[in-house]
């Protein structure tokens, strides 16, 4: 079966083709039914190639060579692993129920707008499963830079209002930054071993130096930082809220910014072998995890919340990553696809029923207008604050287990930001759905239950949030009970040989679990008795929660110190460099010539007389050159 | 007589042509200026000739050798009056059109 594994990705491709090029003669039945039946067939070969790869083993598929020069080749071949099946189910599974949920919540577009949706919808799915499934740095980077493009369409997508366009024009420079390193390793990597394809690279990695591997590991991991949004390249998330909203869960959840963490945990042993990037990689983790969750606590948008929510969970899978936790930071990949899909499409139901009104304070009291909507985000909630049984639970603690045993102030740190995100989040909940109705008559009016298409993906989310965790049950429960480390053994097995951390004893483990969901239930029974009398009239906010509210200006200061400065020497290169230098001397010289001729133009005066002396002087010169020859010298000499 | 003497004579005649045809402004005049410079010419061939033909004598009686450089003066003496029947023709007619014959005064040509 995983010979057909290029299916996947072909089937989204046809979709985009499809729904692209027809999208004026196509219906929108007809696009929603070519756009989620792609999605659907490149799920069930997904599914296919999973239960292979269980059965069977890891297999390289090689289809053809992409480039060929002298002895350095990059074929064009896919990674069929554990780790890029998981990824394939996550991508397609909930990429399936995004664009079914799409079918329904962009129902008011134009019909070439909605299969101008769908195309990029199909194309970015089909981006990120080139990432996932590329066997070498290149082919990732082709997938890299086709989820960038994508993102860039989709946030741009109601292209007539221009703050949308900044946004997106925001979110592609912020990924280029991030590219560059990306790129930059990748060479690094054909300088020094020649190969990009991850067989040969890992197999080689004896030949790196130390220097090579972290220099690696760091330019990699700023590559991850702009895809990933991680600190300081974050900034271009939480606008890319500009988008439709199940375009944002499907950048959040199922693509896009988990490429970082799929690169790295792809790159495994490099990282390991090179502490200081793992150090790295954990700190910026940790940093941004805490400093997002303090934004996301005063933000009064409903998408802002949840795309802090998102950074700052992908900061606890970055610091899985450095402190080694590969399988944690997988897993919570997972968990948090589902719920944080979950999330997003919830939020696209409320903003549906309220007629794209995405304030927070303008809301609440919807838990009766619309019960399954607030049923399934509520166990979202649950499951992103670390309730245990639900999904996030597991994962969230599996990484924070891990970065105690490599360091307990990581632990302090993260679970600081774990109670900050019960408290937003239940913030968020609590004056949605509980309380009273804030907006006006005429939206209560409105208020209803979002159709099938988009409630039934929030239960089969809900499904998933509530039951994802049990895949990764900790050995402290139950021996063994571990399946998906289980699965992705093969993958981290170098990684493993080499790291060997200190485990906690049984008694310790089951405290700090107990310790920290007392604390997070409190955080939520307060979060919620705090909001639930919110009224309607908001007073001005001021300190530390001003500077929170406008998320403690890095916008503001990202503009004074890096793009006003840019601006200024642009503006001088044009003035002056470009007008003054490379335009004068290209006018110089013409110019010069005009000047030349004008002046030579005197020597044709019309005077026969002239023309005549000048014809002498001439003569006279060449018969000048011509005495000096020697023998006509020679033979006057003889004659006089 | 030596050589030297034709040659000191036709260069004085060559000169004088040349600032003849330099200075003077009268068609006429430079126009008698160049015949004279093409006569100076006319006379270094000829005399040239003559000590070319009076060398190779000395070593065979019935050599031939230098005498086509006076052959060649006459052709020059028939081309020289054509032309300045045609170079006359053509100072008639700007004395016609402009009533001057002075070189100068033709310059509609200039720029």
């Amino acid at each position: 079966m995983s010979k057909f594994v290029y299916l996947v990705p072909l089937f989204p491709l046809i979709g985009f083709l499809i729904n692209g090029l027809g999208r004026k003669a196509m219906t929108k039945s007809m696009i929603s039914i070519i756009g989620c039946g792609v999605m659907l067939a490149s799920f069930v070969v997904s599914v296919l190639v999973f239960f292979d790869v269980k059965e069977h083993g890891a297999t390289v598929v090689n289809l053809f060579s992409f480039i060929k020069a002298y002895s350095f080749q990059v074929p064009f071949a896919f990674q069929v692993d554990q780790l890029s099946s998981l990824f394939l189910l996550i991508i397609t599974g909930i990429g399936f129920l995004i664009h079914l949920y799409s079918a329904a919540y962009m129902h008011e577009e134009e019909e070439q707008h909605f299969g101008r949706y769908f195309a990029y919808l199909n194309l970015f799915v089909f981006s990120m499963l080139l990432l996932v499934l590329g066997a070498n740095y290149v082919i990732m980077f082709i997938g890299w830079e086709g989820v960038g493009l994508c993102s860039y369409l989709l946030i741009g997508f109601w292209f007539k209002n221009d703050q949308y366009n900044y946004a997106a024009k925001k979110a592609f420079v912020m990924n280029r930054i991030g590219d560059l390193g990306f790129l930059l390793a990748v060479f690094w990597l054909i300088f020094k071993l020649g190969t990009v394809s991850y067989g040969d690279v890992f197999a080689n990695i004896d030949k790196l130096s130390d220097l090579d591997i972290t220099a690696i590991t760091l330019l990699l991991f700023v590559g991850a930082m702009g895809k990933s949004a991680q600190l300081p390249l974050y900034t271009w998330l939480p606008d890319a809220m500009a988008g439709p909203t199940p375009v944002s869960a499907l950048i959040h959840a199922a693509t896009m910014v988990t490429a970082g963490i799929y690169m790295i945990a792809r790159s495994n042993i490099l990282y390991t072998l090179a502490p200081v990037s793992q150090t790295v990689v954990a700190i910026v983790g940790l940093a941004t995890a805490i400093f997002a969750a303090t934004i996301a606590l005063k933000q009064n948008d409903i998408k802002k919340v949840l795309a802090y929510s998102t950074v700052s969970q992908l900061g606890y899978m970055f610091l899985g990553l450095g402190v080694g936790a590969y399988t944690g930071a997988v897993f919570h990949v997972m968990t948090h696809a589902f719920f944080k899909a979950l999330l997003f499409l919830g939020a696209g139901s409320v903003i549906h029923a309220m007629h794209h009104e995405q304030d927070i304070r303008k809301m609440g009291g919807l838990k009766k207008h619309m019960p399954i909507t607030h049923i399934t985000f509520l166990l979202a909630c649950l499951a992103i604050a670390g309730i245990p049984p639900f999904s996030g639970f597991f994962s969230k603690d599996e990484i924070l287990m891990a970065a105690y045993n490599s360091n307990p102030l990581y632990y302090y740190v993260g679970m600081a930001g774990a109670l900050m995100t019960a408290f937003y989040m239940f913030r968020l909940y609590t004056m949605t759905f509980l309380g009273s109705f804030r907006g006006t008559h005429e939206q209560e009016h409105h208020l209803h239950e979002s159709p099938s298409a988009m409630t039934i993906p929030l239960i089969v989310l809900a499904v998933l949030s509530v039951l994802g965790g049990f895949v990764g049950i900790p050995e402290v429960f139950a021996s063994d009970a571990h399946s998906l480390e289980h699965f992705l053994a093969p993958i981290f097995a170098e990684s493993a040989k080499i790291q060997h951390g200190h485990h906690l004893s049984h008694t310790q483990e089951y405290m700090m679990m107990g310790v920290s969901t007392i604390l997070i239930i409190g955080i939520i029974l307060f979060a919620v008795s705090k909001f639930k009398k919110t009224q309607a009239q908001q007073t001005e906010s001021s300190g530390i929660a001003k500077l929170l509210e406008n998320k403690w200006y890095v916008d503001e200061l990202y503009d004074t110190v890096i793009v006003k400065p840019l601006h200024l020497l642009s503006v001088f290169l044009k003035n002056i460099v470009e007008k003054s230098g490379i335009d004068g001397a290209v006018n110089g010289v013409g110019k010069l010539v005009g000047y030349g001729s004008r002046q030579l133009r005197l020597l044709q005066s019309g005077q026969v007389g002239n023309y005549l002396l000048i014809m002498v002087m001439i003569m006279i010169v060449f018969v000048l050159i011509w005495f000096n020859d020697l023998t006509i010298m020679n033979f006057l000499k003889k004659l006089f | 007589m030596p050589i030297q003497y034709y040659i000191y004579l036709s260069l004085a005649l060559f000169s004088i042509g040349i600032i003849g045809v330099l200075t003077r402004r009268n068609a006429i005049i430079v126009f008698m200026c160049v015949e004279l410079m093409l006569n100076a010419v006319n006379l270094l061939l000829v005399a040239f000739s003559k000590m070319h033909h009076g060398v190779a004598l000395a070593t065979d009686p019935a050599t031939t050798a230098g005498i086509d450089g006076q052959l060649f003066v006459f052709f020059i003496m028939v081309v020289a009056a054509a032309e300045v029947s045609v170079g006359l023709a053509i100072i008639v007619m700007m004395y016609r059109n402009v009533h001057s014959v002075d070189i100068n005064f033709l310059n509609r040509l200039k720029n």
